[in-house]
């Protein structure tokens, strides 16, 4: 089983992107589950939810302490929130941000890094900053767990081409490192 | 053929509902049920489903709105959680002491105060005295698969009494899945259309229902009504056996149990909990560890010989309580299985475990320390254990 943290922002998209990573694995035969946790809801407060990836049937209804995978919507939380807790060695990192990887500082554990801007990808696809699905795109690529021509089709079906093709230009722009 | 589709809890609510073909559905919003009521008003649009939709300002309203749809013969569908039940309460009552069969979903939240909108079972435990039978379930497929036995159940002659079907409110409500959606055909099968026999309200043939009602009188309908739950035991489990044979799915009827046949201790839940005991008892065989799990599926009526059937090869066991019983400093299905102990001059080790209040969450390191613990017990066996807080 492969879990998965997101972390980001109310109005970010994460919980409409985390269903369609759902979404995509059930469309392929595989089980996947998705519980999102809010605050309060609102704009701009950070939000989170735990996802998890496998085989066979998953029964953990619970949260994701040990992440083998982290998504993280807005590099402003770096500084802000626990982001790092838990994760397990050998961890993924997808991460929305602007800066250089020599700019981040980033726990041992940490193994592969995904580095996309995002936000500058969904304001020129979208004129909105809603970074969810260029991040869908980024996920396929960083993480080869699901499959980029079913989530396009996702998110086409639900957000319309304009998003299908932010998700192709987030998989095209991911800048992919094995930081070990 | 059925349809694989990931589907929240709230989401598999709505469209198990719409399946069993309800003639009126008359719900509020509140957190965390609110998209169940979002997702069947939106089939109404769209003309999925054509019962008809009554906008009500409060629960005590949708209950009675459906209530008087019920009295007069039409199947009906609600939703609540937490502050709307309570605010519901008045016409919950009579709903089952009418003996008027209806499925309403119910996503478990805590109850204030303090001031919470989080999941929890406090709000469901609370009214485990009001006449309704009451299914808790551990994943979305049985949300959806439970609705449409729920129905099997209520409508039932030697039951005839609602259902509340209980998922904990974000852990189920707000989590998707993959879920296996019957064909409406089958379901037609399965569950035809509600026929009521008895008081049907009808414009043509007035008449009054529920008139004052003498001690002497009244205690023949409590009667009927306690016999009815009773009843509902063995109808919960044929009711299962045959949608297992309709649909390929059974889930154990009042009860489940998982590797408990050669078990030493016992751990006892209820909700979507189970899923990380039935975890934990996997990681106890690998080592050796005799634990088994014993599922709660239904705590009204209760099912307690079933439950002591269960227990009879094990030396000690442990309940885990997402609610309390304020009465006992336990948790509340604690006391209910000792009750079944009791009534047949037998008891056992025991410890009650309480977590999960409030959306806390109940993890698999939770569960493993409490298997832990009841394994401890059984070595040295003590009747007085104080109540655990996984916390």
């Amino acid at each position: 089983m492969l879990e998965v943290r997101l972390h980001g922002r109310g109005g970010q998209g994460l919980v409409k992107a985390a269903h369609i990573i759902v979404k995509a694995a059930v469309e392929k035969g595989k089980y996947a589950t998705f519980i999102p946790f809010f605050g309060v809801e609102r704009k701009g407060s950070p939000v989170y939810g735990f996802l998890r990836l496998d085989d066979k049937p998953i029964r953990l209804k619970t949260q994701v302490y040990n992440p083998d995978c982290l998504v993280v919507f807005d590099d402003t939380l770096l500084e802000e929130v626990e982001v790092f807790e838990g994760i397990k060695d050998n961890a993924v990192l997808l991460l929305n941000t602007n800066r250089m990887l020599s700019e981040l500082a980033l726990p041992a554990e940490v193994a592969t890094v995904g580095l996309v801007n995002a936000t500058d990808i969904a304001l020129q696809q979208l004129g909105r900053n809603i970074p969810n699905t260029t991040l869908l795109g980024a996920f396929c690529r960083v993480t080869g767990w699901i499959d980029l021509d079913i989530v396009q089709k996702l998110v086409a079906a639900e957000f319309g081409p304009e998003n299908a093709a932010a998700c192709a230009a987030g998989y095209a722009a991911t800048t992919l490192v094995q930081v070990r | 053929m059925a349809r694989i589709e990931a589907l929240t809890g709230n989401e598999s609510a709505a469209r198990g509902a719409a399946l069993c073909r309800p003639d009126i559905i008359a719900a509020y919003p509140i957190t965390p049920q609110s998209s169940v009521v979002e997702n069947l008003a939106r089939m109404r649009a769209n003309g999925e489903i054509d019962a008809e939709m009554v906008e009500v300002e409060s629960e005590h309203s949708a209950m009675s709105v459906v209530q008087g749809a019920a009295l007069a013969g039409a199947r009906t569908f609600t939703a609540t959680s937490a502050q709307g039940l309570a605010l519901m309460y008045e016409p919950y009552f009579r709903m089952s002491t009418l003996r008027l069969p209806m499925v309403m979903a119910l996503a478990g939240r805590e109850m204030t105060s303090p001031e919470t909108i989080w999941g929890g079972q406090q709000d469901s435990i609370s009214v485990r005295e009001a006449g309704w039978i009451q299914f808790y379930v551990e994943d979305n497929q049985e949300i959806l698969d439970i609705i449409i036995q729920g129905y099997k159940v209520a409508e039932n002659e030697q039951v005839l009494l609602p259902v509340n079907v209980c998922y904990d409110g974000f852990y189920l409500s707000h989590l998707i899945e993959r879920v296996e959606i019957p064909d409406q055909e089958l379901v037609d099968q399965f569950l035809p259309p509600r026929r009521a026999e008895h008081v049907i309200l009808d414009p043509q043939r007035p008449m009054a229902v529920d008139p004052m009602t003498p001690g002497h009188l009244l205690m023949k309908y409590r009667r009927d009504h306690l016999e009815a739950m009773q009843a509902a035991l063995a109808v919960i489990d044929a009711v299962d056996a045959e949608f297992g044979r309709f649909f390929g799915r059974r889930y154990g009827g009042t009860i489940e149990t998982y590797r408990l046949d050669d078990a030493e201790v016992a751990l006892i839940t209820i909700g979507s909990t189970t899923g990380a005991g039935k975890e934990a008892v996997d990681h106890c065989r690998a080592q050796g560890k005799k634990v088994g799990l014993i599922k709660v599926r239904v705590l009204r009526p209760f099912p307690e010989q079933r439950i002591r059937q269960a227990l009879r090869n094990v030396r000690a066991f442990g309940v885990i309580d997402r609610s309390v019983s304020f009465g006992w400093n336990t948790g509340a299905l604690y006391q209910e299985v000792l009750a079944a102990l009791g009534r047949s001059g037998w008891a056992l080790p025991s410890i009650s475990f309480i977590g999960g209040l409030g959306g806390a969450d109940i993890t698999l390191d939770h569960m493993l320390a409490a298997a832990e613990q009841v394994l401890a017990l059984a070595e040295n066996p003590r009747y007085d254990s104080p109540t655990i807080w996984l916390d």
